[in-house]
């Protein structure tokens, strides 16, 4: 089947080839990091996790977009989602090889990445977490391409797909449960210890992940022949506006619980965060506009006569997910080390380089998802099921 | 034509199986396991503890850090010029930094005219309990019977977890090679790092091998640093204990650090 992607429009190729010179720029940046060293990039001692960390983190988040799919139409029957489940899925491929692509290149030696194979340790999160993420990445790959297979020859679905779907719903929980957890167990880091944490990372990943499934739907029925059906992204819609409620409810108990308790450990970071600490407040900003976004996302998505407005959904979607990125992708992972556990305040300023890097695993990431996409939509055209109904 | 093919790729097949399972069968069929004894001189102890005692320190002030270039110079720790790429084992701070949750705006006599501006002797505490051991995803971090938490410099693949975990500031990686930045003359007894691992403080596990003090405590002229097994009634360390009140950095994260300072 993926000789579909081999052909295409103009625009399709011209598309990929801008994509793949993204990726390259990147990866030539990635040969001089590996020659270098990771003090290439604006990590330091101090601030020991940066961008990197930060995009693995939001992109699982993103990688939710396959459950929020396969759980209605497999669980409760709801025939309408049918026809996306294949690009959830393939959305959450791209997304978690874009979230194994962040943690080599974040990683000091990653010619020793296969240690974590060769010397397994459960007490370690990183451990779980490379457990579940590859094991997701596995079960969205073949669920994925074997329903489109069979779309294709026109045969019924295998049985033994079946209990693989299943199992996938309660594995998206655990990668977000997971990665949270990455951060919500260390004694000395006053930002993330907190329990509301993979609860906060499961609403923000249905809030994020969906929302970018509406924009690509919505791109879709616009550019192509593929319509995903009004119903579909119109549910599609409240999925993410409940989500988006929760997740700003579960961030308003954080703030309740850090501002009232006044704890200086955990305090502290939140006022780095919205004023500034000892004149440093290079996250203030962001974190503002974080706010303004998700407060405007959630005044349009609340309205139904706005949420099921062409026009007005994509901006609550670009809204929500520029929101989320700016939370998950930048604010979570630096705040954590500002101030440190010695409160010292070290800036941190992602550099060129580290910027080329992270622009190439995304581009990377669109590069599997363009293909992908591609040759779900030629299976579909061909079969007939791209059309409205 | 098929049929070769077929039996290219049985035998193939079979070739590359044959190649997996050497190793399983190296593992088990070993004869003769090298058996590694320690010197006769090397020191023991049941529970490795430091105890800093600040009142004999007071030459920080004046500029004394003969127990960090002690260090630097046995482990060959490179210095780099900026902030960002440092790597510290043993290094002095201010007592706000060390005890950033002992602060009191009234705070005068004593702790204000000795301390505050005494710089500290901070370290890896060997924790009893260390979060660093528990989130290493390789065991390239990991604590030793006597309480030594040590680091495998060669199966550390940088994922810097350790880092985020320590509540002490205690680890460093090598942001890029460290060997053209070792100023002190080189040490041919200990390895050099490579660019991309960890390191901290081991309570100089390979002097207490040959039955040296840790290299810091040997320096110290003042005797302000003392090392011993805390386990045992008779040592210095606990006799120091008995004598002096002494504090912990952070006690109530629940590491249990074996580095203790008498005020």
């Amino acid at each position: 089947m993926l000789e579909k992607a081999l052909t295409g429009s103009r625009s399709y190729k011209v598309w990929i080839v801008v994509l793949l010179a993204i990726v390259g720029i990147g990866f030539v940046n990635y040969l001089r990091q590996l020659d270098y060293g990771l003090g290439i990039t604006g990590m330091s001692r101090d601030v020991s996790w940066g961008l990197y960390i930060g995009q693995f983190t939001f992109l699982v988040g993103v990688a939710a977009s396959a459950v929020m799919l396969v759980l209605p139409y497999y669980l409760h029957n709801y025939k309408v989602f049918g026809k996306i489940t294949i690009l959830g899925e393939f959305l959450a491929v791209a997304s978690v090889t874009m979230c194994l692509s962040f943690i080599i290149v974040d990683l000091g030696k990653p010619q020793r990445a296969f240690n974590v194979l060769l010397h397994p340790t459960p007490n370690s999160i990183l451990f779980w977490d490379m457990v579940v993420l590859n094991g997701y990445l596995f079960l969205n790959i073949i669920i994925g391409w074997t329903l489109l297979g069979c779309e294709r020859r026109g045969a019924p679905p295998p049985k033994w797909v079946k209990p693989l779907i299943y199992l996938s719903i309660p594995w998206a929980v655990s990668i977000h449960t997971v990665t949270a957890f990455l951060y919500a167990g260390l004694p000395g880091r006053g930002f993330w210890l907190t329990a509301i944490m993979a609860p906060r990372f499961l609403g923000s990943a249905f809030a994020s992940g969906p929302s970018l499934l509406i924009l690509f739907c919505l791109f879709l029925r616009k550019f192509t022949k593929f319509d995903a059906g009004w119903e579909a992204i119109s549910s599609l819609a409240k999925i993410v506006t409940y989500a988006m409620l929760v997740s700003v409810f579960f961030f308003l108990c954080e703030l309740f619980t850090v501002y009232y308790s006044q704890i200086p450990e955990h305090i502290l970071h939140f006022n780095y965060l919205f004023q500034g600490l000892h004149g440093h407040s290079e996250l203030t900003p962001w974190m503002w506009i974080c706010i303004v976004l998700a407060l405007v996302a959630v005044g349009l998505l609340i309205n139904p006569k706005w949420r099921n407005n062409e026009k007005i959904l994509p901006i609550a979607c670009l809204c929500v997910f520029f929101s989320l990125w700016i939370e998950k992708g930048i604010a979570l992972v630096l705040t954590g080390f500002i101030p440190s556990p010695l409160e010292t305040i070290t800036r941190y300023m992602p550099t060129p380089t580290e910027l080329a890097i992270t622009l190439g695993i995304w581009g990377l990431g669109f590069l599997v998802l363009s293909v992908l996409y591609k040759v779900a939509l030629t299976v579909k055209e061909q079969t007939g099921d791209s059309a409205s109904h | 034509m098929d049929d070769a093919r077929r039996r290219f790729l049985k035998i193939a097949g079979l070739s590359v199986l044959g190649l997996g399972i050497k190793p399983v069968t190296d593992a088990v069929a070993t004869a003769g396991e090298v058996e590694i004894t320690s010197s006769p001189n090397a020191l023991k102890a049941k529970r490795w503890a430091m105890v800093v005692d600040i009142k004999k320190c007071l030459k920080a002030k004046k500029g004394c850090k003969e127990c960090v270039i002690a260090c630097n110079t046995t482990h060959n720790v490179p210095e780099f010029d900026n902030p960002k790429d440092e790597v510290k084992w043993i290094w002095l701070t201010s007592v706000k930094h060390a005890f950033p949750d002992q602060e009191s705006q009234y705070a005068e006599g004593y702790y204000k005219d000795t301390l505050q501006d005494l710089p500290f002797v901070v370290l890896c505490n060997h924790c009893d309990n260390p979060p660093c051991v528990r989130v290493c995803p390789v065991q390239a971090t990991f604590r030793r019977a006597d309480g030594i938490v040590m680091m495998d410099y060669h199966r550390c693949i940088g994922c810097r977890f350790c880092m985020a975990a320590c509540p002490f500031g205690a680890r460093s990686l090598n942001w890029r090679d460290p060997r053209p930045f070792i100023k002190t003359p080189l040490n041919r007894e200990y390895p050099t790092r490579s660019r991309g691992v960890v390191e901290k403080c081991t309570f100089c596990d390979e002097r207490l091998a040959k039955g040296l003090q840790p290299a810091c405590v040997a320096a110290c002229k003042d005797k302000a640093l003392v090392f011993g097994d805390v386990e045992d009634p008779n040592s210095e360390v606990r006799e120091l204990l008995r004598k002096n009140p002494s504090i912990r950095r952070k006690p109530q994260l629940g590491t249990h650090p074996q580095v203790y300072y008498i005020l």
